[in-house]
């Protein structure tokens, strides 16, 4: 079913994507389809193997279901310090 | 309390926030911007956060620490934005009663900091060129697919 989630990027991906987020309405069920769909239309470099997601500003399983309304960011490895 | 800042850190005042008449050790780390990284001259930083869960990260790890380490306090503030070589990236901060779990606890600090809080780090090269530290293709973990996969 279709829903409207909004997406943050940062980093490597606000760049790749050219945005700092956007709202993208989707057929995907979980946050990992999503990123890869989201790859494979945007040419994202890093896989989601490399990546953590986060749903409503907490961490979260990728394969856990998305719901109308989510607030995604897709995690790239950190560096800080 | 951990903190991100996109103002420039004062350690001074920061120890102060730690100050407690039972602790007879502060230990206290500083994370500063290296001219070289893997080789290369590295002119400048960009530091980038993803603010609420870095936060939310950094608290949990201040609380874990507590629990691991006899220590009265721990602080930590990192910063965001454009750094100069030199610039203080990352302060942390521990208060405790003797130095063994405060040098103890303030490695922990930072090694999960770096390891957990949802930080970016962008170098840019005395040659120009720029990249995202930990985000190449072929980093830890990184699985090569052949093409058209």
């Amino acid at each position: 079913m279709s829903k409207t989630v909004e997406v943050q990027y940062f980093a490597i991906l606000r760049e790749q994507r050219g945005l700092a987020q956007e709202k993208i309405t989707t057929d995907a069920g979980t946050a990992a389809q999503l990123y890869d769909a989201l790859r494979a239309q945007h040419g994202f470099t890093l896989e989601s193997s490399r990546l953590r997601v986060a749903v409503n500003d907490e961490f979260a399983p990728w394969p856990a279901p998305l719901r109308d309304g989510d607030r995604l960011v897709f995690i790239p490895p950190v560096a800080g310090g | 309390m951990f903190r991100i800042s996109s103002e420039p850190l004062d350690p001074a005042a920061l120890q102060r926030e730690l100050r407690d008449i039972r602790a007879g050790a502060c230990a206290a780390f500083e994370g500063w911007v290296r001219n070289r990284n893997d080789g290369q001259p590295v002119r400048a930083l960009d530091y980038e956060a993803y603010v609420p869960l870095a936060e939310k990260e950094g608290g949990r790890i201040l609380a874990e620490a507590r629990e691991k380490f006899a220590i009265l306090g721990a602080r930590c503030v990192h910063r965001i934005g454009s750094l100069a070589l030199g610039d203080l990236a990352i302060w942390v901060g521990v208060a405790a009663e003797h130095r063994g779990p405060a040098f103890e606890a303030c490695r922990y600090i930072v090694d999960e900091a770096k390891a957990r809080v949802p930080i970016w780090k962008k170098e840019h090269y005395a040659d120009g060129a720029t990249a995202w530290i930990n985000c190449a293709t072929r980093g830890p973990g990184a699985q090569e697919k052949p093409p058209g996969l």
